[in-house]
C-alpha cells in the first residue's frame, strides 16, 4: 500500500547549459509540480553544489518532505553525495531517487522538444518510483579482525606480509611443505636477471 | 621469504590445505588440514642428518626430476620453514622395526611417527586467494618430442638446469649426457596462443618470451661462445625495461627466427636435435640444428584454484583463471564480498605484476578488516514466509550459496551473503521473495507512470546497474545521439527481470520490451545471468503461445564501456518498435490475459546436447546448434543478443 502522507521533493538540476542546453527545465520543474503527492518543485543551477544541497536540506525540514527525487545525473555519479545529504537532514537515506536526465536524455538527444517530453517522462517515472520507496536499514555485521590467504606463492606472501603490517592477524595456507611457489624454483628472473629468492 | 615465518602476526600453516570454507563477508570460518610433517617444525635446525641415513631415493620434484632426494627430505636450501618433512607415501616404515633410521640419526629428537594431521578451526573476516598457476606440460605435443628425446627440456627444467642450487650445481649440462651445449634452441609459444585444444590454450601465457629473453641473455652473459636461436610467433616485450632486455640480447647475439617449428628429430645418435622450420621473414623452410632445445611452456589454471574457487563461489573466466569483479575497476575484487584474488591465480602474470596486485589485494583486505562493523546495502531478499511454498527453487538460483533450503522446509536467507542481484525473486512464482529497495510495486509503478501517455511510442527497457545502465551513461558522455524512445527501469542484474514484468508491460499497451544486461561472461552476480537467457526462452516460447510477435520482447548485452553500443542497440529497437501496429498492440491486453507466465526450468542435459533452431529475433537469421554451442547468443549475422533456442518439441 502506498502511503497517503507522501511529500515529495522534486528538485531539478540545470547542470549549467548541460542539462539546460537541451532540456527546458523551468517547464519540467512545473510538470513535476503537478504530479500528485508532489509537495514542491525546485530549479537549481547545480544541485550537486553546496547551496543546490542546502536547498533540498531546508526543503525537507521547511516542508517535511519524507521523498526526494533529483532529476540531474546518473545515480553512478551522485548518488551516494545526495544519500548523504537527505541523510544530514535526517530522511533516510533509501528515500533518494535519482532521475538521469543527463547521460540519459539531454547528452543524447538531438530535439530540445524531444528531450523535454523525455525529461517529463523520466521525473514521472522516477517520482512513481518514490512512492514505493521505504526507509531501509543497513544491517551491520561484525569483522573478525583476521585474513586467510590461500596460496603461499609470491602473491600470497607479500599479501600475507602486507596484511600483517597493517596490524592484522594472517593465516597463510600452503600445501606444499615450503612457501615460495613458482618464484623459488627460478634461477635468475627478469628484468634485471637477479635471483629469485 | 624468511619475513613470513619470523613475523608476529602471520601464522604459517605450511603443507596445510583448506578443507571447507563457510559464512560471508566479515565471518567467515575455515577448515584447514595440516598434514603431518613428522619432523618437529621448530625443533628441526635443517642439519641433514636424518636424509644422509635414509635408503630411499626418489625423483626430486623441486629441480623437475632432473635430480634426486630422499624420503626425508628439506624442499630447498632457503625454504620457509626451515625443516624437514618425511613423505609418508615414500617412507619405507612408521616404526623403527622397519626402518626409523632417521629416527636414530636425528640427535634434537625432532622426529616422530606418532603425530597425526591436525585439523584447525579459524575464524577470519577476509581471504585473500593466491593459488597461482601450473605449468603446461608439453608430452602431448607430439612434434616437438619431449620426453621422447632427452635433450628437449622444458623452460622450467631449463632453470633448474642453469641453477647453482640445481642437480648440476651450476654447471650447465643437456640431460642426455651433461655435456655442455654449444647451440641451443628456444621455442616460444608452447601450449599457448593456440586454438586447436589438443595443442594447449588460446589465450597468450605473458611470462614465456620474457623468461626466453632472459634465459638466452643470461646465457651470452656467462657463456658468451654458446649460438643461441630463439623461434617465435612474435614477440611480448609490452613492460618497463623489456624491450631493453630485448636489445641487449639481440646485441649480444641472439639469434631471433619468426617461425615455430613444425618437427623436431634426432640427429642419429649423437643425442643433437634437427629442427625444420618455415621462416616467415624470410619466407623458407629451413633446418637448423641444436644441442639443446627448451619448450618455452605456457601457464594453465592451477589445479590448487580449483576447490577454493567452489568453497567460496568464485567464477573463471573464459582461459579458466579466476575471474575479478571487474576488468578495469576491480581487478582484485570478486564478486563474493570479502575475497579478493592476487598473482597468476587471476591470470598468468610476473613477479613484479603479482606484487602489485598483492599489495592492491591486501589493502582492500586491510580496508575491510580496520572496520569493527561491515555494513550491508539494505537491497538484500527478505522472504514473506506465509506465502512461501517451501520449493526451494530460490535457493537452486541463488549463485552466492546465500539461501539454504531443505526439504519441506522455509528456505533460510543469509542477508550477510546476499548481494542482491534479484535473481531468486525473479524465480519464485509465488512473490514470496522480496527485494528490499527494489520492490516489485516500485517496478510495477515504474511501467504504470512510462505508459500513462503515449505508450505506442514507448520501449519499456531493463538496464542492469552495472553493465548496460552504465552503457547508457557512457552513451550519454559521449553525446552520442538516439532516438528518445526508450523509458529505462534499473535494476541491479538482468536476471531480476521477474517475467511477470513482462507480461505487466505488454498488457498495459507497451510495443516493445527490452531486456539489457552484462555480457554473458561478465555478469556481476557470477552467472545469474544465464538465468534471464533461460527466462527469455520460456516469454518468447509464451509469447508464440499467445499468437504474437515473438520479436516485441529483445535481449542485448551491452558493458558499462560500449556507449557506441547503447546508441547502435537504442536505434535498432526502435525501428522494432516503429514495425509494431496499433491493432497488434491492442490485440495484445485479451491475448495475454489468459496466457499462463511462462516459467521454465533450466533445460535438461539431453535436451541440451540436441540440435535446434537458434532464432535471431532482430533480423529473422537462423541456425542450428545445440543449447550450449551459443552461450553469449550472438547473432552471427546481425551482432544481436536477442537470440531464441527453439527447442524440439517432442512427437506426440
Ligand atoms: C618457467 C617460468 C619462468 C618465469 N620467469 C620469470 C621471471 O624471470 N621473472 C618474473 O617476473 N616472472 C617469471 N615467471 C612468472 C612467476 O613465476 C610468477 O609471476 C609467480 O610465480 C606468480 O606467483 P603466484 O604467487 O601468483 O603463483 P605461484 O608461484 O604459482 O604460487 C602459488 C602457490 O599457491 C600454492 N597453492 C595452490 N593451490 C593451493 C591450495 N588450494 N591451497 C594452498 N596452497 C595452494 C602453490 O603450491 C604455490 O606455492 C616465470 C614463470 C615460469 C613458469
Ligand atoms: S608470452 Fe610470448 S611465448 Fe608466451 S604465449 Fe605469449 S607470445 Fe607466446
Amino acid at each position: 500500500m502506498i502511503r497517503d502522507d507522501l511529500r515529495i521533493g522534486v528538485f531539478v538540476c540545470d547542470c549549467g547549459s548541460n542539462i539546460a542546453g537541451m532540456v527546458d527545465t523551468e517547464a519540467l520543474r512545473e510538470y513535476a509540480g503537478t504530479l500528485p503527492q508532489v509537495e514542491l518543485s525546485i530549479r537549481n543551477k547545480y544541485t550537486c553544489a553546496d547551496p543546490g544541497q542546502q536547498e533540498i536540506q531546508k526543503s525537507i525540514y521547511e516542508h517535511n518532505l519524507n521523498r526526494v527525487v533529483v532529476a540531474s545525473c546518473s545515480p553512478a555519479s551522485y548518488e551516494p553525495i545526495f544519500r548523504q545529504c537527505i541523510e544530514g537532514a535526517g530522511l533516510n537515506r533509501y528515500l533518494l531517487e535519482m532521475a538521469n536526465i543527463r547521460e540519459h536524455c539531454s547528452w543524447v538527444t538531438d530535439d530540445k522538444a524531444d528531450a523535454t517530453q523525455k525529461a517529463k517522462d523520466i521525473v514521472n517515472v522516477a517520482v512513481a518510483r518514490a512512492r514505493w520507496l521505504y526507509p531501509q536499514d543497513e544491517e551491520k555485521i561484525p569483522v573478525t579482525d583476521a585474513a586467510l590467504v590461500v596460496g603461499g606463492g609470491i602473491a600470497g606472501i607479500q599479501a600475507a606480509l602486507d596484511i600483517a603490517d597493517s596490524g592484522h592477524k594472517v593465516y597463510l595456507v600452503e600445501k606444499k611443505p615450503s612457501i615460495g611457489g613458482i618464484m623459488a624454483q627460478l634461477d635468475k628472473v627478469y628484468p634485471d636477471i637477479e635471483c629469485s629468492i | 621469504m624468511m619475513d613470513v615465518g619470523r613475523h608476529p602476526n602471520i601464522e604459517l600453516l605450511t603443507y596445510s590445505e583448506v578443507e571447507d570454507i563457510r559464512g560471508y563477508v566479515g565471518n567467515f570460518t575455515a577448515h584447514i588440514r595440516r598434514k603431518a610433517r613428522y619432523v618437529d617444525e621448530d625443533e628441526c635446525t635443517g642439519c641433514g642428518d636424518c636424509a644422509k641415513e635414509c635408503p630411499v631415493v626418489v625423483p626430486d620434484e623441486f629441480q623437475m626430476g632432473l635430480g634426486s632426494r630422499k624420503a626425508i627430505y628439506i624442499p630447498f636450501p632457503q625454504a620457509v620453514p626451515s625443516a624437514y618433512i618425511v613423505e609418508d607415501k615414500e617412507c619405507l616404515g612408521q616404526n623403527p622395526i622397519a626402518c626409523g633410521k632417521c629416527i636414530e640419526a636425528c640427535e634434537k629428537n625432532c622426529i616422530s611417527f606418532d603425530v597425526q594431521d591436525e585439523h584447525l578451526e579459524i575464524n577470519v573476516g577476509a581471504i585473500v586467494v593466491a593459488t597461482g598457476m601450473d605449468v603446461y606440460d608439453p608430452t602431448a605435443l607430439d612434434e616437438y618430442g619431449y620426453r621422447r628425446f632427452p635433450n628437449v627440456v622444458t623452460s622450467m627444467e631449463f632453470e633448474r638446469l642453469v641453477s647453482t642450487g640445481g642437480p648440476l650445481e651450476g654447471h650447465l649440462g643437456r640431460p642426455g649426457d651433461l655435456k655442455q651445449p654449444r647451440k641451443i634452441g628456444f621455442i616460444q609459444c608452447v601450449g599457448s596462443r593456440t586454438q586447436n585444444p589438443e595443442k594447449g590454450n588460446p589465450y597468450c601465457s605473458n611470462v614465456c618470451c620474457m623468461n626466453t629473453i632472459k634465459a638466452a641473455q643470461y646465457l651470452k652473459d656467462n657463456y658468451p661462445e654458446i649460438d643461441i636461436s630463439v623461434f617465435y610467433m612474435d614477440l611480448r616485450a609490452f613492460g618497463k625495461g623489456f624491450e631493453e632486455l630485448l636489445m641487449r640480447s639481440k646485441a649480444s647475439g641472439v639469434r631471433f627466427i619468426r617461425g615455430l617449428p613444425g618437427d623436431i628429430e634426432e640427429v642419429d645418435d649423437t643425442g643433437d636435435l634437427r629442427v625444420t622450420v618455415e621462416n616467415t621473414t624470410a619466407k623458407r623452410l629451413e633446418k637448423h640444428e641444436f644441442d639443446m632445445l627448451v619448450l618455452a611452456v605456457g601457464a594453465t589454471p592451477a589445479m590448487g584454484t580449483e576447490p577454493v574457487r567452489r568453497l567460496v563461489s568464485l567464477s573463471k573466466s573464459p582461459s579458466g583463471f579466476l575471474k575479478e569483479a571487474h576488468s578495469k575497476l576491480k581487478p582484485v575484487d570478486t564478486p563474493t564480498k570479502g575475497v579478493y584474488i592476487a598473482g597468476a591465480a587471476e591470470s598468468p602474470k610476473d613477479i613484479r605484476e603479482s606484487v602489485t596486485q598483492a599489495g592492491a589485494a591486501s589493502s582492500k583486505a586491510s580496508i575491510l578488516l580496520n572496520k569493527s562493523k561491515f555494513s550491508i546495502e539494505a537491497i538484500t531478499s527478505v522472504l514473506d514466509e506465509d506465502i512461501c511454498k517451501k520449493c526451494g527453487q530460490c535457493a537452486s538460483v541463488c549463485p552466492f550459496a546465500a539461501i539454504t533450503w531443505e526439504k519441506k522446509q522455509l528456505p533460510k536467507l543469509i542477508s550477510a551473503a546476499c548481494v542482491g542481484c534479484g535473481n531468486c525473486a525473479a524465480e519464485c512464482r509465488y512473490g514470496a521473495i522480496k527485494m528490499r529497495h527494489f520492490s516489485d510495486q516500485a517496478v510495477y509503478a515504474q511501467i504504470d507512470a512510462m505508459l500513462e501517455e503515449n505508450s505506442a511510442n514507448k520501449i519499456v527497457a531493463f538496464a542492469c546497474n552495472w553493465c548496460s545502465y552504465a552503457g547508457a551513461d557512457t552513451a550519454g558522455v559521449g553525446r552520442m545521439a538516439y532516438p528518445p524512445n526508450a523509458r529505462i527501469i534499473r535494476t541491479m542484474c538482468s536476471a531480476r527481470v521477474n517475467p511477470e514484468f513482462i507480461w505487466y508491460a505488454f498488457k498495459k499497451g507497451a510495443p516493445v520490451v527490452l531486456i539489457s544486461g552484462c555480457h554473458y561472461v561478465d555478469c556481476h552476480y557470477i552467472d545469474a545471468n544465464r538465468s534471464t537467457v533461460r527466462r527469455m526462452d520460456g516469454l518468447w516460447d509464451g509469447l508464440e503461445k499467445a499468437g504474437l510477435r515473438t520479436d516485441r520482447l529483445l535481449l542485448e548485452w551491452c558493458s558499462a564501456a560500449e556507449g557506441g553500443r547503447w546508441q547502435t542497440i537504442m536505434k535498432e529497437t526502435e525501428k522494432k518498435r516503429q514495425s509494431v501496429t496499433s491493432e497488434e498492440i491492442d490485440g495484445t491486453r485479451t491475448a495475454l490475459e489468459d496466457a499462463k507466465i511462462p516459467r521454465p526450468r533450466n533445460p535438461k542435459a539431453s535436451d541440451e546436447n540436441q540440435d535446434a533452431d537458434f532464432v535471431c529475433m532482430r533480423c529473422g537469421y537462423s541456425w542450428k546448434g545445440n543449447y550450449r554451442s551459443n552461450v553469449e547468443r550472438i547473432c552471427p549475422q546481425c551482432r544481436s543478443n536477442s537470440i531464441r533456442w527453439l527447442k524440439k518439441k517432442k512427437n506426440k
